[in-house]
């Protein structure tokens, strides 16, 4: 046996892809570490998890993780893993992806897919901006905050994306930082467990674009800023923690409940109207 | 493989085309349809809606058919036969997961109930507006197959087929129906389950370890896998090697678009499907396909009773194009008329092939009402004269 300790995370990982494309200092491989974490603790065999991507910096996350994965199109991850979890129901699906790709091309996929309560987990890593294309405006800039296209700062008004998932009927709802590293994978361990949709959003910093163009200093420094100004306030109204630029973040689980899935829904229904006339839908089993 | 008797409507019925399409992808072992209402295709999803739940299916009404046109190929990539429907503005928005199904492999049927066009055009009428997008309507190289059927019957019949080659070639595969014979009703006949014959998935065997999804072990095709089976494997739109995994230089593009594209045309012949008749020695022959093809075989045996020698050929199979097919036909008469329900598309194909050989001449419509009858009579006896 060799003494050298194997880092836990990278049974998860595949290896012969590394060195990854993100940046120094970027958050998203923090939240793939939590991640990896958080997949041992669920005790989810390898088999029976599939994660999907849309595009973006954090979309390459599909192409890193040993488990049948798929690197979709820009903002239809959800749909694409709604196929496939309902195709699949002894598997756990986790849509994994930037802000810009889930709630604006892809805002409509993720209303929907919360509205129905589709068995996946939505992980969010919201770095407010595009990255990939050289850091554009979102849905989730901050007022005032530069991107490449709001070159005399953003004007328009932003997402609260907690607040948008609860409205929409997600069964479990967390947001944390990178800095929250520990909080991060237990949240990710409970979405993983919860049966129905699941969001996490994980505040991450893009040091290479918008920390840059917004004179916020490097990956350290956003650290810093999430570690000063972030309060724990699990349970908290989502409606009162929308973020505003380098505010107080509100972070913690807020939201937890326990409604029919959509297949719970669908077999309900079917098996009151059409009695032993019903047969229920297995997928690939 | 045959069909599942427990699921197939086996017996004669009277239906439209729509129906008859819904039931024939029931027959083809499609248990997973994902779709948007459009007119002239609703029909066919209320169909689906109907049935799935007591045969065992999945019918999702998604938000939009940009949804729908990627969330069946996760039920694909998961061990299902599944397809989407939809009609003009509906087949617009899908065309990026049309590349999605072209790069990534997956076997998929798209079925376009055409009506007329552009935008929201002609939403209860119909046209054949769409060969041209079937084929070049997302971004890239890439080859798809088409399939036009004339009949109800042919909706049954050929969206099966349709299912058989997607399975076969892995790759994006219309199904050109239109507002006509979408709405025709006429009878149907459903064969006994095991006389329907369908192309199975074959997965590979390989064990984990010794297995990467896109490499070609034998002939031109990777080997199938699906979700769970130990492969761990990356699926990508993204240009990628053999493992899958993105490589971004000339090479691998190369490599993989050329294989994308003679994976289909180096079988055409196995592909193809057209009927023709009294080609040879004829003054004229006149192409048609689809619902025209109908009003055309009326129009050429009218004038065949009176004398006249025309030859007929009515392609089922638009995409990949049968050049053989045509150039036979432009050795074998004096001339070669198009007839098609739009300003021109197929006969830009016939003219490409047929290269100066013979005249070709067009019977285009702008969409909205099939050809008349008249007009293709009136063309056939020009040219043949
Ligand atoms: C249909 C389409 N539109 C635009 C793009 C270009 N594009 C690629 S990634 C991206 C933004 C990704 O931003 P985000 O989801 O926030 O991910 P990040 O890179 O910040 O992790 C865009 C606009 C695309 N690939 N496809
Ligand atoms: S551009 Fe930004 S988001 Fe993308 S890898 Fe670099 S730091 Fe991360
Ligand atoms: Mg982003």
């Amino acid at each position: 046996m060799s003494d050298t300790p194997v880092n836990p995370v990278n049974d998860l990982l595949r290896l012969e892809r590394m060195p990854h494309i993100w940046c120094g200092g970027c958050g998203i491989g923090t939240s793939v570490n939590c991640f990896a974490r958080a997949v041992a603790k669920a005790e989810i065999d390898h088999e029976h998890l599939h994660v999907v991507s849309g595009i973006g910096c954090t979309g390459r996350v599909a192409g890193y993780v040993n488990v049948d994965s798929f690197h979709t199109t820009h903002g239809r991850a959800i749909p694409f893993a709604t196929g496939l979890s309902l195709s699949r129901p002894d598997s756990k699906v986790v849509v994994y992806s930037g802000d810009g790709d889930l709630t604006a091309i892809g805002g409509n996929h993720l209303i929907h897919a919360a509205r129905r309560n589709i068995d996946m987990t939505v992980i969010c890593v919201n770095n407010f901006t595009y990255g990939m294309t050289g850091g554009q405006v979102t849905p989730t800039t901050p007022y005032s905050a530069k991107a490449s296209t709001t070159p005399y700062g953003n004007y328009e008004h932003t997402f609260n994306l907690p607040n948008l998932a609860d409205a929409c009927g997600a069964q479990f709802v967390a947001r944390w930082t990178v800095y929250h590293v520990r909080q991060l994978t237990r949240s990710m361990t409970k979405a993983l467990k919860t049966k129905g949709f699941s969001f996490i959003e994980v505040i991450a910093p893009c040091p290479t674009l918008y920390q840059r163009r917004n004179k916020l200093g490097d990956g350290v420094m956003a650290l810093q800023y999430y570690k000063d100004q972030s309060t724990i306030q699990n349970g908290a109204d989502t409606a009162d923690v929308g973020l505003s630029f380098q505010s107080d973040i509100v972070v913690g689980e807020f939201v937890e409940r326990d409604n029919l899935t959509f297949m719970e829904g669908y077999e309900k229904r079917m098996k009151e109207i059409l009695g032993d006339g019903f047969v229920p839908y297995k997928g690939a089993k | 493989m045959k069909a599942d008797p427990t699921a197939v409507a086996s017996g004669m019925h009277f239906i439209d085309g729509n129906e008859a399409c819904g039931e024939g992808a029931i027959a083809a072992g499609c248990r997973f349809v994902a779709g948007y209402p459009i007119t002239p295709s609703t029909e066919v999803v209320e169909q689906i809606s109907r049935r799935f739940p007591k045969i065992g299916g999945m019918f999702i009404q998604m938000e939009d058919e940009i949804a729908s046109s990627i969330c069946f190929q996760g039920a694909v990539w998961a061990g299902l036969k599944a397809m989407t429907v939809s009609s003009g503005p509906g087949i617009s928005l899908m065309m990026e997961h049309v590349g999605l199904a072209a790069i990534t492999e997956c076997p998929s049927v798209f079925v376009n109930v055409q009506r007329g066009g552009p935008s929201t055009g002609l939403p209860t009428l119909p046209a054949q507006q769409d060969v041209m997008q079937a084929r070049w309507g997302s971004h890239g190289d890439y080859e798809v197959i088409a399939v036009a059927p004339s009949s109800p019957q042919e909706c049954f019949d050929h969206v099966i087929t349709c299912f058989n080659f997607a399975e076969k070639y892995r790759c994006p595969v219309f199904f050109m129906m239109d507002e006509t014979v979408g709405h025709m009703l006429g009878k149907v006949k459903i064969p006994p389950a095991d006389e329907i014959e369908l192309v199975e998935r074959v997965y590979t065997k390989r064990p984990p370890g010794e297995y990467l999804p896109y490499k070609i072990y034998e002939g031109d095709q990777p080997e199938m896998v699906r979700v769970g089976m130990g492969h761990r494997i990356h699926s990508t739109g993204l240009t990628h090697d053999e493992r899958g995994y993105p490589e971004m230089n000339w090479q691998a593009q190369d490599k993989m678009v050329r294989r994308l594209c003679s994976k289909i045309n180096d079988h055409v012949d196995e592909i193809s499907i057209a009927q023709s008749d009294e080609v040879e020695g004829s003054d004229v022959t006149i192409v048609s396909y689809g619902i025209t093809s109908r009003v055309v075989a009326y129009a050429v045996d009218l004038v065949r009773k009176q004398g006249l020698k025309v030859g007929r050929v009515r392609l089922v199979t638009l995409w990949p194009f049968n050049e053989k097919l045509i150039k036979d036909v432009a050795q074998n008469t004096k001339a070669i008329i198009v007839a098609e329900m739009n300003l021109g598309q197929m006969v830009h194909e016939v003219e490409r092939v047929v290269a100066g050989k013979v005249p070709v001449h067009l019977i285009d419509h702008a969409g909205g009402a099939m050809l008349e009858l008249d007009t293709i009579i009136e063309k056939i006896k020009e040219v043949a004269s």
